[in-house]
């Protein structure tokens, strides 16, 4: 198999340049991203929710902090990120930081940990709520704003709601928000294994109940700030890592380039 | 077929070759430096350890006068002594006996360069490190405990090092300089902050 | 035919066959004591390779690169990384979030780790395509197997070690593969283990195994691997033995020193690999969870399975044909013969010829569904086993097998075509 060695390099490069679409997808993602409102049944196809989430955002990482803070750090820790990094990292000042996000007790170079105490958990939830720093990896962005956006209303279950995304033991914590809402399910018929007919009940769609205290695309907003937040906590570091990036790719494509005019120059005389 | 694999003709190739090459192993060691540098970096004190290294906060009110406590600031312990008026008098009057009674050699900041070694006369900031070897000096406050003349301060077990109570060290220790003093200052009256000062976080 | 210096006179060609000059100062007292001009003129300038090396020829020095990265970065990761069931997974996240650039020396790391095998298996493509495994070059073929071998170990070794929910159960998983051994099998496990499950015991002698013993032995067996080849010089594209055919003063008609020849060629594909590593490591360390595992984001439980335990994509092929088959004995036995068998390739194959170049159309058509087989066995092994999966497994095991054992009937009775005297070269 003969391979010239100027392709080579040239779909090298193409599929270099390929390999950086996903990055500038990323960017579009971001103004695409959220359910459609009013359009047909609402949630039906929630499956394809995306978060669209930038973490580049400072401002939308610094209101995803704001509502971590107030709605998560009662039972979730961080316990991998400082509260001095989380400002260092988000721009906040350490007086806005103490102000506005630690709590009294917290010095600013401690671990954001919760303070619920894990036996209290578990004897009220029947389990303790897992620390969160990694969840945006362990999941995905996605799987966290689907999480956060379909509760609905479920008598049967301990907390009072369900969720489609997950059977979770966690209650809708941001109920007040977003109001509550109710799945409507509908029956399906099918031929299951050996012919036997099968019936499911398959989500159809939510109705709101109960109007919370933000708009529909407020909420969304909440959401998607929340999980751009997680998704900072899961890798601070992956900001600093595209940007050095784009410096080494270059230089590294750099070196190639005379590499290869090294290897030429020699090659001359081969016959 | 030619008889040899290899065969240049143009002698223009030799200087490109030359230059070329040149500019490649250039290019190489500028990269291989740049990758150098996160291997030399992550050997720095991690954030961790910056965060553990942070200013150690002390309540005064924790101090009883006459008494020393000690707080840990960079791994490295941190006497802070509450001298009363007595103790205070006992600093002047043997500068004779010291080797170093300006502090002209020794390690303090500028606030220290006194002959109290201190922002206060009530206070005693200093490292609990005695500048020989590196024991901890043990305190001897009281007057005459440890010879007749003895006006009080600080002894060295390990080579018998003695400093006075502004922590100077006297003619005939091993020790050649005073106590080390840590950047600190007092946020308030109640609160003193070892390793910050005007000049910021040490 | 010399170059010509500026004076017109003829001047030797680059660092050929020239005699040494007469060495001063340093130098001399230098070779005296160690021989590192005859090393260099004997391994590297007077080391002739065949003229017609390609693309199929970069991965063997591009593998000693990783390996040097791995090793590097490696090393690096010890001095933050602590091994125990309570911090290793802890200390990951420390060396990622608080250690100056620790995450880029993590990231050198688990990215190397699938670079190597990508590497490598292209490396060893390149010896089923060309016959690289045939006489004089069967040991070769053979230590570089026993490389190929410790490599799976190390790798194994290393994701056990952020113990990570999947290092977790991978590794439950694959030490209780040994419980098959006849005789021994259970009694092994627990040996192996150091613990009636796999724990910290586990994780620590792991940590040993990974760090410093299986490292030296792969250090020894690629030096030893080098050796070989050095003994019996590469093969080409072609399957011509360039040492058949030599010039007046002894050196290969077909052949050019090593250096500066492929030194500098090895130099683009040095520059090439390392833009596109970049471009995974800076802008896709994960790769869609190929290269870490989703999984692995969670720390070990004991006390639960992942959904769907899978090993890293380099191990899946072998994985897919062991869950093929119904039999935990059976499957056992069969994954050691998939990775065994390559070990007797130099001789099944038995065609006149030793490039697919020159090969029949019985040869080229068994190694294309080799490779087919091999790539779709991979993507099986990711899959939950159910359903069409394992059907379609046991189809492209056995077509894998099939590749071994047919080869000593297809190569030995199909038609081959022609091989040229000398090797077929274009300028480039």
């Amino acid at each position: 198999m003969r391979i010239d060695a100027r392709a080579l390099l040239a779909a090298v490069l193409l599929a270099g340049a390929a390999a950086m679409a996903p990055v500038g997808a990323a960017a579009a993602e971001q103004a695409a991203g959220g359910e459609e409102a009013g359009a047909g049944k609402w949630g039906a196809d929630w499956q394809s929710w995306h978060a669209g989430n930038d973490v580049s955002d400072r401002a939308s990482l610094q209101r995803g902090a704001r509502n971590f803070v107030s709605y998560c750090l009662g039972c979730h820790s961080l316990k991998y990120e400082r509260w001095s990094r989380l400002g260092q990292d988000l721009g906040i000042p350490p007086s806005l930081l103490q102000e506005n996000l630690l709590r009294p007790g917290d010095k600013p170079t401690d671990y954001m940990l919760t303070i619920m105490p894990p036996a209290d958990a578990q004897a009220w939830f029947g389990k303790s709520a897992p620390d969160i720093s990694l969840i945006a990896r362990a999941r995905s962005r996605d799987y966290l704003y689907q999480f956060l956006k379909t509760f609905y209303v479920d008598p049967a279950r301990q907390t009072g709601v369900g969720n489609l995304r997950v059977l979770t033991a966690m209650p809708h914590v941001l109920a007040e928000l977003e109001g509550l809402k109710r799945a409507v399910f509908r029956e399906v018929t099918t031929r299951g294994e050996g012919g036997a007919v099968v019936h499911e009940q398959v989500f159809d769609h939510f109705e709101q109940l109960v109007p919370g205290r933000l708009s529909a695309a407020e909420y969304d907003g909440f959401v998607r700030d929340t999980v751009n937040f997680l998704d900072y906590v899961s890798e601070p570091t992956q900001t600093a890592r595209r940007a050095l990036g784009w410096w080494v790719v270059l230089f590294l494509l750099d070196f190639t380039w005379l590499a290869w005019l090294v290897k030429r120059a020699y090659w001359k005389d081969v016959h | 077929m030619a008889d040899h694999a290899v065969v240049a003709d143009d002698e223009v190739d030799l200087s490109r070759r030359k230059f070329l090459t040149r500019a490649t192993i250039a290019t190489g060691a500028v990269g291989t430096a740049f990758a150098a540098v996160p291997f030399l970096e992550s050997w720095s004190p991690s954030e961790r350890t910056r965060a553990e290294g942070a200013p150690a906060e002390l309540d005064l009110a924790k101090v009883e006068p006459g008494q020393m406590t000690t707080v840990v600031w960079r791994r490295s312990p941190i006497y802070v002594v509450r001298r009363t008026p007595e103790m205070v008098a006992r600093i002047a009057g043997h500068d004779d006996q010291l080797k170093d009674p300006t502090s002209q050699y020794s390690d303090q900041p500028g606030y220290a360069k006194n002959p109290l070694r201190s922002r206060t006369a009530e206070f005693l900031v200093i490292v609990g490190s005695c500048t020989h070897l590196g024991c901890l000096p043990k305190q001897r406050f009281d007057k005459g405990e440890l010879y007749p003349s003895w006006p009080g301060g600080f002894f060295c077990p390990c080579h018998g090092s003695r400093f006075d109570l502004a922590g100077r060290v006297f003619d005939g220790s091993p020790a050649s300089t005073n106590l080390q003093v840590p950047p600190y200052s007092y946020p308030n009256a109640r609160t003193l902050l070892v390793g910050e000062d005007e000049k910021g976080a040490a | 035919m010399a170059v010509k210096t500026t004076t017109g006179a003829a001047a030797p060609l680059p660092a050929a066959d020239a005699a040494p000059a007469a060495k001063q100062g340093f130098w001399a007292w230098l070779n005296k004591r160690m021989p590192v001009d005859d090393f260099i003129a004997t391994q590297l300038t007077g080391y002739y390779a065949s003229k017609n090396l390609n693309f199929w020829y970069f991965f063997g020095s591009l593998s000693v690169l990783v390996l040097v990265v791995q090793l590097l970065s490696g090393m690096y990761l010890t001095m933050f990384y602590k091994a125990g069931e309570l911090a290793s997974f802890d200390s990951v996240q420390y060396i990622m979030r608080e250690v100056d650039y620790g995450w880029l020396i993590r990231y050198l790391h688990s990215t190397g780790a699938s670079a190597f095998f990508i590497v490598v298996y292209l490396h060893m493509f390149r010896a089923l395509l060309y016959g690289s495994y045939r006489a004089p070059r069967e040991l070769l073929w053979l230590i570089g197997m026993l490389v190929y071998l410790a490599l799976m170990a190390e790798a194994f070794l290393g994701y056990v070690l952020p113990w990570g929910n999947m290092s977790f159960w991978a590794a439950q998983v694959i030490v209780n593969l040994f419980s098959t051994v006849p005789l021994v099998g259970p009694a092994l496990v627990i040996w192996i283990s150091g613990d009636y499950g796999i724990a910290d015991a586990t994780l620590n002698r792991f940590f040993a195994l990974h760090v410093a013993v299986v490292p030296l032995a792969l250090l020894l067996l690629v030096m030893l691997h080098l050796v070989a080849l050095h003994q019996v010089g590469s093969n080409n594209p072609d399957g011509v033995e360039i040492n058949d055919r030599r010039r007046a003063d002894g050196k290969p008609l077909d052949g050019i020193p090593f250096h500066p020849y492929y030194t500098v060629k090895d130099m683009v594909g040095v520059g090439v690999f390392f833009v596109l590593f970049a471009i995974v490591l800076f802008f896709a360390p994960t790769l869609g969870g190929l290269f870490l595992e989703t999984t692995n984001f969670e720390p070990a439980n004991p006390l639960s399975t992942p959904e769907h335990i899978t090993p890293a994509w380099y191990f899946t092929p072998f994985y897919a044909i062991l869950r093929a088959v119904p039999s935990k004995g059976m499957g056992a036995l069969l994954l050691l013969l998939s990775v065994a068998a390559y070990l007797f390739l130099p001789w099944l194959d038995r065609s006149p010829v030793k490039s697919m170049r020159y090969k029949g159309w019985r040869s080229r058509t068994a190694l294309a569904l080799f490779i087919v087989s091999f790539v779709v066995l991979a993507y099986l092994g990711m899959q939950p086993a159910e359903g069409l999966y394992v059907v379609l497994a046991r189809i492209f095991a056995f077509i894998y097998f099939l590749y071994f054992i047919a080869m000593p009937f297809y190569t030995y009775f199909e038609k081959v075509n022609p091989v040229p005297e000398r090797v077929t070269y274009h300028a480039h």
